[in-house]
């Protein structure tokens, strides 16, 4: 066991050095959705007025209903960046200087997800604390309590990056990935709009954000942080991990041979 | 058999036959090269070899364990060079070298004790600080040899160690890891395809179009005609 560990140990830390040694990537990592939060946010509050839903007991501000959705795309980020970072490494060869190591391959990738996850929900923290000097502020008990929903959505989406890095062989592939995961995953979801208000613009809209397991990230985080529990959000999330971890251990999978095609 | 054992493996992407019917041994202390021009399957039967891909047929032994069915303790018994640079450019040289360390079980004391040594006889202890980045070719090249025995295996395999250094270096690396062979008793696969690189003594496999043309020792395939000739004779005549 302390085999597996030490492992683990290893690959969070050079993945916390690796970032710690980028600054740009930390800083747009925060500026992105602090420009929504106070650009965005603010040009749409006066348009946009949100009825009290759940988890909301009062009235709130546009800028309050946004920022577990921002937190959800700090994630979604991070989960993509990390796998841009195993693309890249693939190419560079120190993908197969992990997968070498003597160790079951589910581990190790499992390794690289946790070690992702942790660095985006050190990301998450960063942006909540500007948005708490900002005047944003949630009960003290729910920064707390959002770390694990953190954790699960920072694992989901780090899965489902880990699933399309298997499948996408190079470098530009990869970048239209982006734009047709990131961009659909975000907007379609309840983290710029609540559902209700994806109802007045149609059912099917309404339908495709209720399906996708971004819009259950984003409203397990909202629930946490206002000290409520989710079960519905919580499972669905879990449930979306566990088929996209499924998805890319079966695509790194050696028999299959992704790994070893020539680009 | 302790050394590197390949039986009968075959590979294909989708149709197009990769390897057919590859079957070497290298013995331990053995320093074996795998000769063949671009293309003929080196770079298959290295993700065959470390297990990054999986052959439907043929078995591959290394150091006694079985490939596919023992992996972890096959692994455990190789270390590699890849073709490609693993280092991390931006850590420091210790911190590569701790971090691999790490994934092969080895911490604190132990991994500290193995590291400090390993720099040693490279004769970069000073450099430990330093970020990969400011190393040269050859000395990163000789890092990553260093950190592949870290573990202690008992089979290295090298993916064209020498691409892209200059001819000083090149030899240099060429020599150390024959020596490593010769003294230490290890079991050395090097893929190439500059034939400057054997020697008379070494074993030889050449891989053409994903077949083993021929298996001997270097000298005696040769009968001390250049190797050059005899190599670009061979895989004209069999194309």
């Amino acid at each position: 066991m302390s085999r597996y560990l030490t492992a683990l140990r290893a690959i969070v830390a050079r993945e916390a050095l690796r970032f710690l040694g980028q600054r740009e990537r930390f800083l747009s990592a925060l500026v992105r959705p602090l420009v929504w939060l106070l650009v965005f946010a603010a040009g749409f509050r006066a348009a946009l007025g949100l009825s009290i839903t759940p988890p909301y007991q009062t009235y709130i501000e546009y800028e309050t209903y946004i920022v577990p959705g921002l937190c959800g795309m700090i994630l979604l980020f991070n989960g993509m960046q990390s796998s841009l970072s195993l693309v890249y490494d693939r190419e560079m060869g120190s993908m197969r200087l992990l997968l070498t190591a003597p160790l079951p391959r589910w581990w190790l990738l499992v390794c690289k997800l946790l070690a992702g996850t942790a660095i985006g929900v050190l990301q998450c923290y960063a942006f909540l604390l500007v948005a708490w000097l900002w005047g944003i502020r949630m009960p003290w008990g729910g920064y707390l309590a959002a770390l694990p929903a953190l954790v699960v959505a920072g694992l989901m989406l780090g899965a489902l990056g880990l699933a399309l890095s298997s499948l996408v062989k190079q470098l530009e592939n990869f970048a239209g990935v982006m734009n047709f995961v990131i961009f659909p995953m975000f907007f379609l979801s309840s983290a710029l709009y609540p559902l209700w208000r994806m109802q007045e613009a149609g059912d099917l809209l309404h339908d495709i954000c209720a399906a996708n397991p971004f819009t259950h990230a984003v409203e397990l985080v909202r629930f946490a942080l206002y000290l409520q529990f989710n079960p519905v959000a919580l499972g669905w999330t879990v449930l979306a991990t566990a088929a996209f971890l499924g998805l890319s251990l079966w695509g790194y999978d050696p028999a299959r041979g992704m790994m070893g095609q020539k680009a | 058999m302790s050394g590197l054992e390949v039986h009968n493996i075959g590979f294909r992407y989708g149709a197009k036959v990769a390897l057919e019917g590859v079957s070497f041994a290298v013995e331990p202390g053995r320093f074996c090269a795998l000769l063949g021009p671009n293309g003929a399957g080196k770079s298959t039967l290295f993700a065959l070899l470390t297990g990054l891909l999986s052959a439907p047929e043929g078995t591959i032994h290394v150091a006694g364990h079985d490939i596919r069915r023992e992996p972890t303790k096959a692994l455990a018994r190789m270390g590699v060079v890849f073709q490609q640079p693993t280092l991390d450019l931006d850590l420091t040289v210790a911190q590569n070298l701790r971090y691999f360390a790490a994934l092969q079980g080895l911490s604190g004391r132990e991994a500290a004790t193995r590291i400090e040594g390993a720099l040693d006889r490279l004769g970069m202890a000073e450099r430990a600080g330093e970020k990969a980045r400011a190393l040269n070719g050859g000395h990163r090249r000789r890092t990553e040899i260093a950190r592949a025995l870290l573990h202690r295996p008992a089979v290295l395999l090298l993916d064209e160690p020498t691409v892209g250094l200059d001819a000083a270096s090149r030899a240099a690396i060429t020599d150390h890891v024959h020596r490593l062979a010769r003294e230490d008793g290890l079991t050395v696969l090097w893929a190439t395809h500059l034939t400057d690189e054997v020697d008379p003594s070494d074993d030889l496999v050449i891989l053409h179009q994903g077949r083993v043309l021929r298996h001997a020792t270097a000298g005696a395939l040769t009968g001390g005609a250049p190797l050059t000739e005899v190599f670009l004779g061979l895989t004209r005549a069999a194309a």
